[in-house]
């Protein structure tokens, strides 16, 4: 194979080229935080930049396919993860954490593995690209040595992720004996005719649905996740909520696509199961929570049910607003996420809705954003999830699927009371504040400002997003 | 061009208003009155402007939005709309004034907030697109829900919350139906489109278009309010600053008729001729119990906020009626009650700033002390109670007689509302008003109407008995668009 063939993989190599630099820096040279980070910063510009350039799109080996779709998501990971990165370089001083410069490193090889995952079209890529990404993650989470959450969190994702990851693999493996092929696209034409390999195959695939839940956290899978968020470093429960979800979902959205199901298929009962479970039960847990982390994280949950509910008639019809959905809500999580990692204190992270008390006539624009995200959230208009959620409602309508709409419904109005909770008490006065007084810096405010940007823009005008989002899925076999 | 700057000027003044906090706490009250006069005197404009369009739009704006779904930026005003946007600044010029001395917390972002109301509810009453209706149907509710939660009273998070969780739910069940129509209307005729005009011909099974309908009543029905989805009302209204009230009841309700006349008649005309014996029914029962309700208060802001129900019931009934004439009284009830009520609520906010109690049994004999102000509640009393020769008889009056035609037994029910207002109307002024002053601080604290408030008061019973001795124009105005509603319906 020429050389030039491998060159739609650029972003992939600058990536790991990247690693490889910052890991020598780091073995030779002892004060390298700051060397590490500008690394990070600048591997993520380059190989966002390259996917600006001609480079003519292929698929690579049956493993990776540099495709429209892939670039894409590519872009949002690489974006989102230049965002996190800004922020941790804020957060990490707060917690006076020892040996910064290993944690950007491991931030950048958790992205490269989101990046192998939207590529992906093998159950061997898929698989690689998800453990190169939990595992950093095992290490992000517990990050902080002296935080005993933390730890813990780290811990439980460990057990947990390892066991869905197994269970990945064991479905694969089942799917494997029945089919023959790990290829997504000849899953669809290998389809067994013999009973017995049919049983096989169905099991491996509620095998494999089941490990996707479990990563996505859908419901009844999703009881790791508050923990997680609560324990885990602010950045990093944004990447976990983002990156991680969004690129694991971008893959299920490329799977399930290129299995070609039938609208009749039993894949999408029980695709139906999890989304209302999640819906339902995100929503409701979340009353009750008086920490903003575990609320974000069941809130989290919810949101992966809504984006389920387009598909459920078929993949292609609901693609384009589960697409949309998926890139909106990223962005108001990671706004969300950002606030209360920049105004965590070097005890704790800012996560109790006490911590908020006030804060909008202390910092009234910060507290705006914030609340903008939680509106956005919540769904009200003149921000991006109103258009997103109109979205998901309108393709799910469209094909007729009343149930799962009436669910959404339902669980979008659960869902107003928590968020509301946490604006008012934004919005209440309130004497003292034991927040972070000091102005943010430049960089993170930057990083809010275009956040917010995108949130409140593409709310009012979402026509550049739609068009792009059109353009990106034009060219996905259907 | 100038539908667009009725709604920015408020938009823009609000944005004005909070950043000029800074400089001067009183600089906002005038940014945001101003703004109000300015626009106020736009809308007059309006009027002025020589009807020659084709249909019954005298000025339109249409734009494209979000060309992909078919959204249109696309305002419209007719005589009904013009009306209530009118109604809309002339409260807000009062809410604003009314709250001169009694805001005093963060002056800058309150007036955000209730310019920011203000224009969501005049965009809900110029949209013509039912995207653009939703989003402003849905951007007035958050204001609102500041207006309660920061500048309320005891219990106010409580209200705050349920009057957004009330509201938001239904609105959500209102998208739902918004968006099955785009989906019928786009499969069957292949253009996908929010436009209310072109959505008008779409034609709907009964089964669908029941359920349509409902989608759109229930949030409609939320609004009004209709027994039995008035529970948000009392507690909002009550808790809210009397700006807000003023607001509420005056204009966030009105939303509620607009859209049934608007939308659900039209759009809906068999779905919604099958359930209106039910509805109607209902609008009597709340016509009655809301007036029960509030003979029985205490608390007389809580009082005021029940005659609301007991006056918006003849809403739903005119409307739900049908005839022409039944539409014009509910238009001029919705007018009326808005101008009546805002009034009473502005009249109890300035009993409590001055001896900080709600409670009718600790209030008594202020007669004695302030004239100004108990003629001033005497009048909004008998207002309240239609008294022929001021507006609010014209509006009963109308709807029950519109009613008759269509349902003579529930007209008559309905007309018992009348005696029941009567009773709870007198009883303000007997408790209140009357009688021996039982309440020392009130002997101490009790300053009649100053200059601005009598100015407030007067403007009002101006308004009142222009509408009531000379209704003429205000029928002249809608009498186009009701009769093609109601010819639709019937």
């Amino acid at each position: 194979m020429p050389i030039t063939n491998l060159l739609p993989l650029a972003p992939f190599f600058v990536l790991s080229g990247t690693i490889i630099l910052s890991l020598f820096t780091s073995a030779f040279s002892i004060k390298t935080s700051n060397t590490t980070y500008g690394l990070t910063l600048a591997g993520i510009a380059v190989s966002f930049g390259i996917l600006f350039l001609p480079i003519p799109y292929a698929q690579i080996t049956p493993l990776i396919a540099m495709d429209t779709y892939a670039a894409y998501y590519l872009g949002v990971i690489l974006l989102s993860s230049f965002g996190i990165a800004l922020l941790s370089h804020d957060y990490l001083p707060l917690k006076k954490t020892e040996a910064t410069h290993e944690y950007y490193l491991i931030l950048l090889l958790a992205t490269l593995g989101a990046c192998v995952l939207v590529a992906s079209t093998h159950f061997a890529s898929f698989l690689l690209g998800l453990e190169i990404l939990s595992i950093s993650l095992y290490a992000l989470i517990s990050y902080s040595r002296e935080d005993l959450r933390g730890l813990e969190a780290g811990t439980k994702y460990l057990v947990l992720a390892g066991t869905s990851s197994a269970l990945l693999l064991f479905g694969m493996a089942l799917t494997y004996a029945s089919t023959g092929t790990l290829e997504f696209g000849r899953l669809a034409n290998s389809l067994p005719q013999n009973p017995n390999l049919q049983s096989v195959l169905s099991l491996g695939g509620a095998m494999i649905l089941t490990g996707i839940g479990f990563k996505l956290a859908l419901a009844p899978f999703h009881i790791w996740s508050p923990d997680i968020y609560e324990g885990a470093p602010a950045p990093i429960a944004a990447f976990v909520a983002t990156v991680s979800k969004g690129s694991i979902f971008a893959l299920l959205l490329r799977f399930l696509l290129a299995l070609r199901l039938a609208p009749d298929s039993r894949v999408f009962s029980l695709l139906a199961i999890l989304a209302s479970a999640s819906i339902l039960i995100g929503n409701l847990t979340a009353l009750r929570q008086s920490n903003i982390k575990r609320i974000l994280a069941y809130s989290s949950t919810a949101h992966l049910g809504y984006l389920l509910v387009p598909i459920l008639a078929g993949v292609s019809s609901g693609l384009h607003a589960s697409t949309f959905y998926l890139v909106s809500y990223m962005i108001t999580s990671l706004i969300a996420f950002s606030v209360i990692s920049l105004l965590s204190t070097p005890e704790r992270d800012a996560d109790q809705i006490s911590d908020y008390l006030g804060l909008f006539w202390k910092r009234p624009g910060v507290a705006t954003l914030f609340s903008a995200s939680l509106l956005s959230l919540a769904g009200m208009p003149l921000t991006l999830g109103f258009v997103g959620k109109l979205y998901l409602i309108t393709a799910a309508v469209n094909s007729a699927l009343w149930v799962p709409v009436a669910i959404l419904i339902g669980g979008s109005a659960i869902g107003l009371y928590y968020y509301l909770k946490i604006i008012l008490s934004v919005f209440t006065p309130s004497p003292d504040s034991n927040l972070v007084q000091k102005p943010f810096s430049i960089p993170a405010r930057s990083t809010l400002l275009i956040l917010s940007g995108a949130l409140l823009g593409l709310g009012i005008y979402p026509s550049p997003l739609l068009m792009l989002i059109q353009r990106t899925l034009e060219n996905l076999p259907q | 061009m100038i539908l667009i700057l009725l709604l920015a000027i408020p938009i823009l003044g609000g944005l004005l208003s909070w950043g000029a906090e800074k400089w001067n706490p009183s600089l906002p009250r005038w940014i945001s009155l101003l703004a109000l006069m300015a626009d106020f005197v736009l809308a007059l404009l309006l009027w002025m402007i020589p009807r020659t369009h084709s249909g019954t739009w005298f000025a339109q704006f249409d734009a494209a939005w979000i060309s992909q779904w078919g959204v249109r930026f696309h305002l419209g005003i007719d005589g009904l709309s013009f009306l209530l946007v009118l109604l809309t600044l002339f409260l807000g010029i009062l809410s604003v004034i009314s709250s001169w001395r009694s805001i005093q917390f963060r002056v800058g972002f309150f007036h955000l907030n209730l310019m920011w109301v203000l224009s969501g509810i005049i965009g809900v009453f110029l949209a013509l697109d039912l995207f653009l209706f939703y989003f402003f149907w849905e951007l007035m509710l958050v204001p609102m829900y500041f207006l309660i939660g920061i500048w309320g009273h005891e219990n106010r998070t409580y209200a705050a919350m349920k009057f957004f969780l009330f509201t938001q739910a239904s609105g959500l069940l209102m998208l739902l139906s918004i968006l099955g129509l785009y989906s019928i209307h786009g499969l069957s005729t292949g253009t996908y489109t929010f436009d209310y005009p072109q959505l008008l011909s779409t034609t709907l099974s009964p089964r669908t278009g029941l359920f349509l309908m409902l989608g759109f009543f229930i949030a409609f029905a939320v609004k009004l309010p209709m027994v039995p989805l008035h529970t948000w009302l009392p507690d909002a209204h009550t808790e809210a600053p009397t700006a807000g009230s003023v607001i509420l009841a005056g204009l966030l309700l009105k939303t509620g008729g607009y859209g049934l006349i608007r939308f659900i008649l039209p759009l809906f005309p068999s779905p919604a001729h099958q359930v209106s014996p039910i509805v109607m029914a209902l609008a009597v029962a709340g016509i009655l119990y809301g007036g029960i309700m509030a003979f029985s208060q205490k608390d007389l802001k809580r009082l005021v906020a029940y005659t609301s129900v007991s006056h918006l019931g003849f809403v739903l009934l005119g409307v739900f009626a049908g005839t022409p004439l039944a539409l014009q009284g509910a238009v001029i009830q919705m007018i009326c009650h808005g101008l009546s009520t805002g009034g009473l609520f502005i009249l109890v906010g300035g009993i409590q700033d001055r001896i900080r109690t709600r409670n009718i049994d600790k209030l008594g004999g202020i007669g004695s002390i302030a004239p100004r102000m108990t003629h001033s509640a005497l009048f909004f009393a008998l207002a309240s109670l239609g008294l022929p020769g001021i507006g609010n008889f014209i509006g009963e009056f109308l709807t029950l007689l519109g009613t008759y035609e269509v349902h003579p037994l529930l007209g008559a029910l309905a007309s018992f509302g009348s005696v029941i207002s009567a009773v709870y109307s007198l009883r303000i002024i007997q408790t209140v008003f009357h009688g021996s002053l039982n309440n020392t601080l009130a002997a101490e604290r009790l300053v009649d109407l100053s200059g601005r408030e009598t100015l407030i008061m007067a403007t009002l019973v101006v308004a009142l008995l222009w509408i009531g001795m000379n209704p003429q124009p205000l029928l002249n105005a809608t009498s186009v668009e009701l009769d093609k509603v109601s010819h639709a319906y019937h």
